[in-house]
């Protein structure tokens, strides 16, 4: 019923959320629009002053830019690649009627539900420590040299550490949608007279063309971010191994403690952000089109 | 050739057995349809044929063949489902060659073959639309020409009409009628419609509780039920049911009139008086509600108009020649 006052009052009800966001948004925006133009050294404070494009001449020239930004994409879709290959076998696995399935599939889960420092500590101390790790003491089981995970393969390490915590999100997706496909649908394909390979080519997998769309939307949001994984596990080392733009930015401003180039690198990462936004919309966003 | 047996048949889910024995035989060429109330079981027993379930017990014979171990695609018969189980990412093309595409026929022949049951059912201006682009009646056609399309030896139509309004239903019911007599391929077709089984079918399969009640043609149902189910559900209005004194002067537990068998006549004319309670006025016929005292509510069919309304009195005289008699385990005595 959109008559007039009810439109009204919808709007008038709407208003505090919609202006309470915006300044929310809005501010920080602003402000780090306003410190990346100054040169603003919490080491010297009070000699803040106006400098133009400086900052962004400073962050865009210096070689750490280049390398956070490949490790950032590497990492982003190094993580979507094994959350969605391994994702799909996973869903299918599930979508199978087995004795405890609703146990199963909550411990699966499970990981999603662990705070990210919490799966990077574990991590670094009890799976991956080349010396009281549990993969050093299965290497030396089988009479090899342990792998120092963090120094011989770092990005590796980062790498798995988050794709372990996404894969249940990419799973759960999955699955869902696995779940709401016709049986009949799979019934006619078998009538047709299709194997079980030829059902998942032709049938299951044109079907989850979306669910993966959304997975791989979803997760490139977050996955530009990462920051807690590699905070704990190696602090962006060793040298810019495993520095993606995020902990890059936050090296500037509290490592470094210059504000105003950190700034300018947070604007950066928007429009990288932007982007990268831009081009994944374009290639799998028609498949959200009805 | 498609002819197609079932030997005491059996489906039990567990601890319920939803076919209890079904023994039928199916003529090359027929078009059988199985109808029944909802849970009567007649979905499942035409899964049982296609070989999307397993049988629990008894044999399925296709051309003198025992097919129960066969999987369903190399039984070489091909199914309408209800919903059409259209596959919505591929073009209509897709949909219909699927199946000769996984056979492994070479593309220009799949081409060929899709295009004659495209051309068959008026489908060739779609032939590159997605399922989701199509009406009702043509998702139902694109169904049907997947089914064609692999040249079965039998239709399966698990409920294919029920999705379509009532204008497109019979005219989609003629279409079939007609597409199957033209192909000559048997089909069993599964409704809960009782129009739509006796005036598609050359043999009706009535079932109920996962029992076959009564096979026959659907002229064989309408004259001469086997029991007292068959009399109620087949025929529409449903038959007047009398029991009592009435029933037992002539023999039996129950007796049967159809509303067309009663002949409306003024009060006093003999046969069942009663006060009409509703009076239905449908021009080509009307059809008359009659409350008649100790014989409850009884149904009365007269073709053309009767100008007569609620609460008027009338007698309704039974054509001697069409009670239906039934002893106390509800079967048909006949003679």
């Amino acid at each position: 019923m959109a008559t007039r006052q009810t439109q009204f009052l919808a709007r008038s009800l709407l208003a505090p959320a919609v202006v309470l966001l915006f300044v929310w948004m809005i501010v920080p925006l602003a402000l780090t629009l306003y410190f990346s133009t100054l040169h603003y050294s919490l080491l010297d404070p009070g000699s803040e002053s106006f400098v133009g494009l400086e900052n962004f001449e400073y962050f865009l020239t210096d070689p750490a830019f280049l390398a956070s930004l490949r490790n950032t994409l590497v990492l982003v879709g190094s993580v979507l690649l094994l959350t969605i290959l391994l994702g799909i076998p996973l869903a299918l696995l599930l979508d199978q009627p087995v004795v405890g399935r609703n146990f199963v599939r909550l411990m699966v889960i499970a990981p999603f539900f662990v705070m990210p420092t919490v799966s990077a500590l574990v991590w670094k101390n009890l799976l991956m420590h080349p010396v009281s790790g549990l993969f050093a003491w299965l290497a030396r089981l089988v009479g090899l040299t342990p792998i120092d995970w963090f120094n011989d393969v770092p990005l590796l390490s980062v790498i798995l550490i988050v794709a372990w915590q996404w894969l249940p999100f990419a799973t759960l997706i999955l699955l869902t949608a696995l779940q709401s496909l016709d049986e009949e649908q799979k019934e006619a394909a078998e009538m047709d007279g299709a194997s079980a390979v030829s059902t998942f080519i032709y049938i299951t997998l044109p079907h989850l063309a979306r669910p993966i769309t959304v997975v791989i939307l979803i997760e490139t949001i977050f996955l530009l971010t990462v920051f807690a994984e590699i905070f704990v596990t190696t602090g962006g080392g060793p040298g810019l191994q495993t520095t993606n733009i995020a902990f890059l930015i936050y090296s500037q401003a509290l490592i470094q403690f210059d504000v105003g180039s950190a700034s300018a690198g947070g604007l950066v990462a928007v429009v990288i952000a932007n982007i990268v936004a831009f081009f994944l919309v374009r290639i799998v966003g028609r498949n959200l089109e009805a | 050739m498609g002819q197609i047996t079932l030997q005491g048949v059996q489906k039990s889910f567990g601890p319920v057995h939803i076919i209890k024995g079904a023994d039928l035989e199916i003529a090359d060429g027929s078009f059988v349809v199985f109808v029944g109330p909802s849970g009567c079981g007649k979905t499942t027993l035409l899964r049982l044929i296609a070989g999307l379930e397993d049988v629990s017990g008894g044999n399925i014979l296709i051309d003198g063949k025992n097919v129960v171990d066969t999987p369903p695609a190399k039984r070489g018969l091909s199914m309408v489902f209800q919903s059409y189980a259209l596959y919505p990412h591929m073009s209509v093309r897709g949909n219909i060659g699927f199946g000769l595409k996984m056979a492994g026929l070479p593309r220009d022949e799949i081409n060929r073959k899709v295009e004659a049951a495209a051309a068959t059912l008026n489908l060739t201006p779609y032939l590159d639309r997605k399922p989701r682009e199509l009406s009702g009646g043509q998702r139902q056609r694109v169904a049907i020409g997947r089914a064609i399309v692999r040249e079965p030896k039998a239709f399966l139509f698990d409920e294919p009409l029920s999705n379509l309004d009532a204008a497109l239903r019979v005219q989609m019911r003629i279409e079939v009628t007609r597409l199957q007599k033209q192909l000559g391929t048997t089909a069993i077709y599964v409704t809960h419609d009782q129009v739509e089984a006796m005036t598609m079918a050359d043999k009706i399969v009535v079932l109920n509780g996962g029992k076959i009640e009564q096979y026959g043609s659907p002229l064989e149902l309408y004259e001469r039920p086997a029991n007292l189910f068959v009399a109620g559900f087949i025929g529409s209005p449903k038959m007047n049911f009398v029991t009592g004194e009435l029933a037992s002067e002539r023999g039996a537990a129950t007796i049967g009139v159809r509303p067309e068998h009663l002949k409306i006549e003024r009060e006093g004319a003999g046969g069942w008086p009663g006060t009409i309670a509703v009076a239905e006025h449908l021009g080509s016929d009307t059809f008359l509600y009659v409350e008649a005292g100790p014989l409850g509510m009884l149904t009365a069919r007269h073709v053309g108009e009767l100008s007569l309304g609620a609460g008027d009195r009338v007698s309704l005289v039974p054509d001697p020649a069409r009670i239906h008699r039934f002893d106390e385990s509800g079967n048909a005595l006949r003679g």
